[in-house]
């Protein structure tokens, strides 16, 4: 890191990382994504350096995951659909918090429900001390809406937010699915209901099939896509959202370098969650703060929350994509 | 920032032996390593497989039998693999700083190992994974394979050479040609004894035959077995009818490799109830009795 400092930068003390993300100061803008981390990663990382911890989703229920096989790579992403196997609440709390509790990065708990009163009580089960904040993962079929994912809809949004803010006082962060039409609209409903962030966003729906077999190459036929391949999609969604709310947005994504993280933070987030990348190098994570405090070093920016929204727009009016999507 | 805890949590201790222990103010340090390694042979061994020998820092050299590496295969022409690729560690030399795989080219991650030449970078992940363990009580292990099985068998028999335990290896293969790791067993004082499908030797019941003359000469302390479920259900059999110990280790489609995932779960059988574990982080090795086919 050093040796790489221009002549005419600030001192390395100079550049202040941390950020605000409704409530909760970070140190750092980056942490993991919901089901890409766990306890095995200190063997790979500092915890003490990560801007957060944010873990698998959790259910109520114990449940088993889905058949495998549970992930396919495609070139640039990986459809997965690992499911969501749980262990439960009272395993989460005495078997799986302590693990964290011994550093100074705050624990994000990310849940999952298939009601909205499920999911407000299982958050307020969750809001014990040593939790910093719930991550509402509502991109789960809703099952009083005839297995639409909660976040494909504003007004199902809307209403689970609402009770997850009644349930609980803990910062809420609402995960956003990127599987519908309107995503900044479903933004807004989140933060209408009282959301203090939104995540933008979960996997991309998506499929592969094998063309020895002519069978689909997840046992759960469909998965979600994520890796670089998403990262163009997902960074508009954060843009168009970023817009749309005055909460604050957490870009997710393909982001595997520090540069992905800036050009998420230029487009509107706040902070960024890194997946699949940290599959492929175990340590994204670190290397990403890293770069991030080069970045802002070589370029005289003192403090990173800087970047957030500092994508420069020469018009303002909204971009022209009609031809994308021609009215009839 | 700091948040307040509650202590009455954190009655049951923070599990400290992940990563060196979680309280201590020595400074962190990592025990996996990402890293380019130096390639300095990747050579056939015969038609299937290929060996692979790579300088490395001194964490990876200090890999264990049974545990594994994910690496990062180069890109063939025409292929994009994306996911790292597990690959037993086949040998690990501290002192010269060098490790060994053995791999059998299969698809487009392996098609792109089989285009490294000496000299080239390959970024290996590891160690990872819970490796074999021996007692130092056995005086004589049996150890069965069949194709890339040995590859991870392999450093068993070096380990087994320092422990003063004696090692029968039961080679499994379609044809002599394609055994593999015969003299490096033998350089470890191993007894090998090769069963083929051509020769019609492999089958089960030849294989129990061999196993069953063993424990009746007293030299069959413990089994080790990998690469095959069929072989792995005769050496259930016999371990549990004369209460033998035994370790396996299994393979299963991998993406993080170091237990953030779960892609790579299997079910196991612990004392009649079916559970369910993550063959990068609980194992590869697990004990014999307690895996299903
Ligand atoms: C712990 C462990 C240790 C292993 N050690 C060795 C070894 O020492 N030597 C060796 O030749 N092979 C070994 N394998 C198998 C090896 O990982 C696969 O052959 C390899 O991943 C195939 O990749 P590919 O791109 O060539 O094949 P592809 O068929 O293109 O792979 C497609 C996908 O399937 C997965 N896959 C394919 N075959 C297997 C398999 N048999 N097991 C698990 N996943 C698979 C790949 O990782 C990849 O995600 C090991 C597997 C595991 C889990
Ligand atoms: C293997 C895997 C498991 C995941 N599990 C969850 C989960 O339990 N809850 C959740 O909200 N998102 C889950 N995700 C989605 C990620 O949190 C993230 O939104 C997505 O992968 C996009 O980011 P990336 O491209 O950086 O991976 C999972 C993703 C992967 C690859
Ligand atoms: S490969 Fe990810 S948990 Fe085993």
């Amino acid at each position: 890191m050093n040796a790489a400092i221009n002549a005419g930068m600030r001192a390395a003390a100079d550049v202040d990382l941390s950020v605000g993300i409704g409530g909760l100061t970070l140190r750092n803008p980056v942490m993991p994504a919901s089901g890409t981390f766990a306890e095995g990663l200190e063997k790979v990382m500092d915890f003490n350096r990560l801007g957060a911890f944010v873990t698998k989703t959790i259910t109520r229920e114990l449940r088993a995951g889905n058949p495998l096989p549970r992930v396919v790579e495609r070139p640039g992403g990986l459809i997965n659909a690992i499911g969501i196997p749980s262990k439960g609440v009272p395993y989460f709390i005495e078997k799986t918090m302590p693990h964290y509790a011994a550093y100074d990065t705050p624990l994000v708990v990310s849940i999952s429900a298939p009601t909205a009163e499920g999911f407000a009580s299982l958050a307020a089960e969750l809001s014990v001390p040593g939790i910093a904040a719930i991550e509402a993962n509502i991109s789960c079929p809703n099952i009083e809406e005839d297995g639409k994912a909660f976040a494909m809809r504003a007004e199902s949004t809307e209403k689970v937010t609402r009770e997850l803010r009644r349930a609980t006082t803990l910062p809420l962060w609402v995960k956003l699915t990127p599987n519908t039409g309107d995503v900044p609209e479903v933004a807004r409903a989140a933060e209408a209901a009282g959301a203090d962030a939104v995540v933008v966003a979960n996997t991309i729906l998506s499929m592969a099939i094998d063309l020895k077999t002519f069978k689909p190459c997840l046992g759960n036929i469909m998965g979600g896509l994520s890796g670089p391949a998403i990262k163009p999609i997902v960074l508009r969604q954060v843009f168009q959202c970023a817009k749309a709310v005055k909460i604050p947005v957490i870009g997710c994504g393909g982001i595997s370098t520090a540069e992905d993280a800036v050009e998420y933070m230029l487009a509107g987030a706040s902070a960024v969650q890194v997946g699949t990348a940290t599959f492929l190098q175990p340590a994204a994570m670190t290397t990403i703060i890293d770069g991030l405090e080069a970045f802002c070093r070589r370029r005289e920016i003192p403090r990173v929350a800087e970047l957030i929204r500092g994508v420069v727009i020469e018009e303002t009016d909204e971009p022209d994509l009609a031809w994308l999507d021609p009215v009839p | 920032m700091s948040i307040q805890r509650d202590q009455s949590l954190m009655a049951e201790p923070p599990v400290a032996a992940i990563g060196g222990g979680t309280c201590s103010p020595a400074p962190w340090k990592a025990s996996v390593v990402a890293e380019l390694a130096e390639v300095v042979r990747n050579e056939a061994v015969n038609a299937e497989y290929r060996h692979l020998v790579a300088n490395c820092s001194e964490e990876a050299a200090r890999a264990q039998p049974g545990q594994f590496f994910q690496l990062l295969c180069p890109q063939p022409a025409g292929e994009q693999p994306f996911l790292r690729r597990p690959m037993s560690l086949y040998g690990a030399d501290p002192d010269r700083r060098q490790v060994e795989f053995l791999y059998k080219v299969t698809g487009a991650g392996t098609r792109g190992l089989d285009t490294l030449r000496p000299g080239d970078r390959l970024d290996i992940m590891g160690p990872l994974g819970v490796g074999f363990t021996l007692d130092p009580n056995w005086r004589h292990i049996v150890a069965v394979g069949r194709g890339a099985g040995l590859a991870t068998l392999a450093p068993l028999a070096k380990a087994a050479k320092a422990n003063g335990t004696q090692v029968t290896a039961v080679f499994s293969a379609r044809r002599p040609g394609l055994l593999v790791s015969v003299e490096l067993f033998h350089r470890h004082g191993a007894d090998v004894i090769a069963v083929t499908d051509s020769e019609q030797t492999s089958g089960p019941a030849n294989v129990e035959r061999i196993l069953r003359r063993h424990i009746a000469e007293g030299r069959c302390d413990a089994f080790f077995t990998c690469g095959s479920s069929r072989l792995m259900r005769v050496q259930q059999r016999l371990a549990r009818e004369f209460g033998l110990p035994g370790q396996v280790a299994m393979e299963q489609q991998m993406a993080c490799g170091i237990g953030l995932c779960y892609c790579c779960v299997r079910d196991f059988n612990v004392n009649g109830e079916i559970v369910n574990r993550r063959v990068c982080w609980d194992g590869p090795v697990f004990d014999l009795m307690e895996a299903l086919p």
